[in-house]
């Protein structure tokens, strides 16, 4: 196998393989927040939701752990291209005119990628671990919903939440058409449409997200 | 003729040496808006030259933008803040009275300094070497028409090779990477037939000496595009990516 740890290990091997995770995050995201929304049901429908999911446990146990590899080869992969990538210019530049030829959100992948995830490690510590340690920790049977509702009545949290997922939208805009170059799948026609695609993509992302601490913690709090 | 000169305060990156520490050492000159950039520099070595001090060093050769010698970093953008030309092509019109003016070398650890604005590419010059050739008959000289290439194809692949390896791409990358440089030597050839037989063993060979030499990996900000003095696309380099995936991926070889 040492042809694959030489293509593993290139730079453009990093690239495919920080790309082939990203897609599969963003297309996870997607599931994630289909179940999300369900919170805007009320707490029958999020709590069947969720009881759904605990019948199915095995198989949701599969997919945690894919997930779990999934993250830890692009948090892996990611750190590994930063400090190598610092490497490659060890004496920076008096004058830096960065803003002039790239776009922000491209240079700060690292940064904003950092930020999401202290934000997972306290996600997952939040609802993570409290719904799969029912009566351990705080909650009730089946008050899965009463759960996430007094958790985004604490304004930082919700604050924090809010900030996090503009930063995971910036991360996406970028990570999204990114993919499809690393892929090496460009082309004249379907390009542009695709750059549209993913802006689309990571602002609906973030916003709907977003919306779940805001809708608690002003709307469902201010009652 | 247009009007009078202006006065420019520079800041010129000094260094006697590869080992040794630069800084930045400052210089004023009145010089005529119609000057080109390298004009101004040579004023002020004439300058330096008549006071016996050492001229600043940088490099130059054609002048008029296709040679790839000159290169310096103006202002913290690779020849200057004038899209698609070189540094050579830069005039001291684009610069307005007072303005103060920074030129830095080319930075990246795959491009020792050599002596204040001049850095050693030849790593460039190894690249090539691993794969910018093909493989041609022995024998007469072949017509010139005889394989025929469609008029979008010879477009594609003469865009690719107006590349002239200044190596901007890598000093405007925040990586230092020179997947621009290396996706336009790999397209030129992998888009014509006559660059089939090593198609896949040279993206190989290309890629892993660009890795060995040092410099970054991609992380597609688009700079290198923005800053080519050629306007070299991107797109180069998502054909090297799928050609070396694909040569990766389905090539016989285990080691």
């Amino acid at each position: 196998m040492s042809w694959f740890n030489t293509f593993f290990n290139s730079s453009i091997g990093k690239k495919l393989f920080m790309g082939i995770t990203g897609i599969s995050l963003i297309l996870f995201l997607k599931f994630h927040l289909i179940n999300n929304l369900s919170l805007f049901g009320g707490p029958e429908i999020f709590n069947t939701v969720v009881k759904n999911l605990e019948s199915i446990k095995p198989l949701v146990r599969v997919i945690e752990v894919v997930l779990a590899l999934i993250f830890l080869i692009h948090i892996f992969n990611g750190i590994r291209l930063w400090i190598e990538n610092k490497k490659a210019r060890p004496v920076k530049y008096a004058v830096n005119g960065s803003s002039k030829n790239s776009t922000i959100y491209s240079r700060t992948m690292a940064q904003t990628g950092s930020i999401i995830f202290i934000f997972l490690v306290i996600h997952l510590r939040t609802f993570w671990m409290s719904f799969n340690s029912i009566g351990v920790v705080g909650i009730e049977e089946h008050k899965y919903y009463e759960f996430v509702a007094s958790t985004f009545l604490d304004p930082i949290y919700s604050g924090f939440y809010v900030f996090a997922m503009i930063l995971l939208g910036l991360h996406l805009n970028h990570g999204f058409q990114s993919v499809f170059q690393t892929f090496g799948w460009t082309h004249k026609k379907y390009t542009p449409i695709i750059n549209v695609i993913g802006t689309i993509y990571s602002i609906f992302v973030a916003i709907a997200f977003a919306s779940i601490p805001i809708y608690f913690l002003f709307i469902q709090g201010g009652k | 003729m247009s009007g009078k000169n202006i006065n420019v305060s520079l800041k010129i990156w000094r260094q006697d040496g590869p080992k040794t520490v630069g800084s930045f050492a400052e210089y004023k000159i009145s010089i005529s808006p119609d000057a080109s950039f390298l004009e101004m520099l040579d004023e002020i070595n004439n300058d330096l030259e008549s006071k016996n001090q050492i001229p600043i060093a940088f490099e130059s050769d054609c002048r008029e933008g296709i040679c790839g010698t000159c290169g310096l970093v103006i202002n913290g953008q690779p020849h200057g803040p004038i899209p698609k030309i070189a540094t050579c092509q830069l005039h001291m019109r684009n610069f307005k009275d007072g303005d103060p003016i920074w030129i830095e070398p080319f930075r990246a650890k795959a491009f020792p300094i050599i002596k204040d604005l001049v850095v050693d590419r030849s790593g460039f010059d190894e690249i090539l070497q691993t794969g910018g050739y093909i493989s041609i008959n022995t024998g007469g000289v072949p017509d010139a028409n005889a394989i025929p290439i469609s008029k979008d194809i010879a477009s594609l692949a003469m865009d690719a090779a107006a590349c002239i390896g200044c190596g901007a791409c890598v000093a405007a990358c925040k990586n230092a990477s020179a997947m621009l440089f290396v996706s336009a030597k790999v397209s030129q050839y992998a888009l014509l037939p006559q660059g089939q037989p090593e198609r896949s063993q040279r993206v190989q060979s290309m890629v892993a000496k660009m890795d060995e030499l040092g410099f970054g990996s991609c992380t597609n900000t688009y700079a290198c595009e923005a800053e080519c003095p050629k306007g070299i696309s991107v797109t180069n380099i998502a054909r090297m990516n799928r050609d070396y995936i694909k040569a990766s991926v389905t090539s016989n070889s285990v080691e």
